[in-house]
């Protein structure tokens, strides 16, 4: 084998399975990067129940995804869960009054954090914390509080039922 | 027997064997500096396992050999690689690599063990195979070479990094008449003119007592006789004398020991 | 005694396997100086395996697109099948698959070589030449298998996902969505994913070339020693990768 040709194909040999781990890892796995400039911050916000959020889950503002959820934590004081989100640097002007949802994608799909656009012109910045939140609809809840208002509210049975988990609305 | 002073390699009461088989029982052997020794025996002594001992593959189950003084078998690993490039060790089958070249095979030990630049090694390579007659092989790969050929690059090989002692193992068997006598006028002439101690291992009697000064009969373990090729020609011992003539008959048994009588062995197969 | 010799001599033949792991180890650094004999090892475990490994990775991600294809329809989620193809092959297939094909295409004929060389004296000869064939032959060997097999499942899982295999059949022929083919892939799969299935190649490909080089090193030097080198060779590296993937899916599962 001269040894030009011998070069030449491990050569191709190696960039090839380079290259598929490259495409890999940013085509199957998109690499946990939550956009394309490059830069990201992190928010925190607090649920009374993340239901079966989960690490690497997106996070969207109108269908749209702007980041990740980084990590899931419990505040030793209040016990409620902590949700630690990358957010994609050039999403810069999200209201800090924005309001967070965990959401299903259809019926039984994967859960994600949805964002809700508030009006405050102060924007997100790193390390900033959430307030106005929204726990996951968790199933058995609200079949329970379905039942609860079934029994007591017999005339009243037209009225739909509240979400059990549901936090203030802004 | 010689004294010390001029043997390369000395062999003192070495025992060896494989488990339960004894090979060696105890044998003492000079090889004298600057000589061509040879080493005769039966098939199945243990010529080869000799050369093996010597160049410290096999370790010896009792004894020492020393090669210009230097105890072989209490040597680490790097001493004993370092004092393995002063000897030259011709395989019976040749082993030769066969993923290189003619050429290459005779370049490898230069290319391991110096840092000569690639004009000067294929200089050398070239001289090593026109000193066996096989220049015009060079670009030959060792399936595509005869095994008589084989052994002839093997040797080039041996001598290419100009070692104080080459151990041949058989190097006749194969030969054409032709290139025998030329290999015997080779061995010679490169023991004259690079100042080299030769060892060769061998049955074929009649040759080799033409240029050995110095010849050492094997079997069953002990060196039966040595002394000059015309000592030895004269040997008190009957065995030798077998040996040397080539007779079937005689006190050396043609046949490897068996566990019963031949007759008993027929016979058995019919129970 | 007798019928404990069979256990004695499993624990001295993985004693030596240990020992002999250990010479390679130590003779890495001195095969590392001498990048041209590795790449001439690439070459033959790596680039010479990349026909069968292209080939059955296209066609094991067509087969696992076809028969999910058919179950997912029936719960109207045939838009997940990059997902059902993507996991099975980066999570298990591609690693384990491409390591029994390089077992039998790669490691057996290290196996051979090595033991044919020790039979025909090659072996002793270079250490009479005060070559050590540790680093000269075997070391080489071995970085090279180590190195080849990551890049290999790479290249099988991306054909088996991507490029002639699932896709292919999900998407042109079944006539999944393009997109949903792969975000599904994207929102189900992370980088720890692909790292796992790193971690996976490289560690069969160890496994695979400690024992095909240790097989020809030990082979008795007959030709029926170096058959039996080769066929343990087989059929030990593909023992011990089926059981080395569970040991590591069962680390990586948390
Ligand atoms: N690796 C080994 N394991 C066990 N026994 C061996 C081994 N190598 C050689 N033997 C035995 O040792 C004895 C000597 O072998 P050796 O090859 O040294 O003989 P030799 O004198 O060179 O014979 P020949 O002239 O036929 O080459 C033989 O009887 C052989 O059966
Ligand atoms: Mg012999």
């Amino acid at each position: 084998m001269p040894s030009r040709s011998l070069e030449l194909l491990v050569g191709f040999f190696v960039s090839l399975g380079i290259a598929a781990v490259f495409v890999l890892t940013f085509r199957v796995a998109s690499l946990d990067s939550v956009g394309d400039s490059g830069s990201s911050y992190r928010i925190t916000a607090k649920f009374e129940n993340t239901g079966s959020l989960a690490r690497g889950a997106s996070v969207k503002m109108s269908g749209v995804r702007i980041g990740r959820v980084r990590d899931i934590g419990i505040d030793p004081e209040t016990f409620q869960a902590v949700v630690t989100m990358e957010i994609d640097g050039a999403r810069n002007n999200i209201p800090a009054d924005s309001n967070l949802k965990i959401l299903t994608a259809g019926l039984l799909g994967e859960q994600y954090v949805g964002v809700e656009a508030g009006g405050d012109p102060e924007p997100l910045k790193d390390g900033s914390v959430v307030t106005f939140t929204q726990s996951a609809l968790v199933l058995e809840n609200l079949i329970g509080q379905m039942l609860t208002s079934f029994t007591q509210k017999e005339p009243k049975a037209a009225q739909p039922a509240e979400p059990a988990a549901a936090a203030p609305a802004p | 027997m010689t004294t010390a002073a001029d043997s390369l390699v000395r062999v003192r009461s070495l025992k060896f064997g494989f488990g339960p088989k004894v090979i060696y029982d105890g044998i003492d052997l000079d090889i004298v500096r600057g000589k061509i020794t040879a080493i005769l025996g039966p098939s199945g002594t243990g010529k080869t396992t000799l050369l093996r001992l010597i160049g410290g593959q096999w370790k010896p189950d009792a004894g020492s050999i020393e090669f210009d003084g230097i105890d072989v078998h209490r040597q680490s690993r790097s001493q004993l690689f370092e004092l393995r490039k002063r000897m030259g060790l011709l395989f019976q089958s040749g082993a030769l690599l066969t993923d290189l070249s003619v050429f290459e095979n005779v370049a490898f030990p230069l290319r391991e063990h110096t840092a000569f630049p690639e004009s000067m090694i294929r200089d050398l390579v070239l001289m090593k195979l026109e000193a066996v007659g096989l220049r015009g092989a060079a670009k030959l790969y060792p399936s595509e070479i005869s095994g008589g050929m084989a052994r002839r690059v093997a040797m080039a090989r041996a001598i290419a990094l100009e070692p104080d002692m080459i151990m041949y193992d058989e190097p006749f068997t194969g030969q054409d008449p032709i290139s025998m006598g030329v290999l015997i006028r080779l061995i010679q002439g490169l023991n004259k003119s690079l100042d080299l101690t030769s060892v060769i291992v061998t049955h074929d009697v009649e040759d080799v007592m033409r240029i050995a000064d110095y010849v050492y009969v094997l079997s069953g373990g002990k060196v039966l006789d040595h002394g000059s090729p015309a000592e030895v020609q004269h040997s008190k011992s009957d065995l030798v004398r077998q040996f040397l003539n080539g007779e079937a008959d005689g006190p050396v048994s043609f046949h490897y020991k068996a566990a019963r009588g031949y007759a008993d062995d027929l016979m058995a197969g019919r129970e | 005694m007798n019928f404990l010799s069979p256990l004695t001599e499993g624990l001295r033949g993985l004693g030596r396997a240990v020992l002999f792991l250990f010479t390679i180890l130590a003779g890495i650094p001195a095969a590392l100086l001498r990048p041209r004999l590795i790449l001439q090892q690439i070459y033959s475990v790596g680039v010479l395996s990349l026909i069968i490994i292209v080939i059955s990775g296209s066609f094991i991600g067509m087969v696992l697109a076809l028969q999910g294809y058919r179950t997912l329809v029936n719960f109207g989620a045939a838009s997940s099948l990059g997902v059902l193809v993507a996991l099975s092959i980066v999570r298990e297939l591609g690693p384990v698959v491409t390591a029994l094909l390089f077992a039998g295409r790669a490691g057996s004929a290290l196996a051979a070589e090595i033991g044919l060389m020790k039979a025909t004296d090659q072996l002793s000869g270079m250490e009479m030449m005060a070559v050590d064939p540790i680093k000269r032959v075997i070391a080489p060997r071995f970085i090279a298998g180590l190195v080849a097999m990551p890049l290999l499942v790479s290249i099988f899982s991306l054909m088996a996902i991507g490029v002639a295999g699932g896709h292919a059949i999900g998407v042109e022929l079944l006539g999944v969505d393009d997109g949903s083919y792969w975000s599904q892939i994207n929102q189900a799969m992370h980088g720890t994913d692909i790292r796992d299935m790193l971690i996976k190649g490289t560690v069969f490909g160890l496994a695979i070339s400690w024992i095909a080089v240790y097989q020809g090193y030990h082979a008795a030097p007959t030709s029926e020693g170096v058959s039996r080198a080769t066929t343990s060779t087989v059929v030990v590296s593909s023992l011990a990768v089926l059981a080395l993937d569970f040991v590591l899916t069962a680390f990586m599962f948390h």
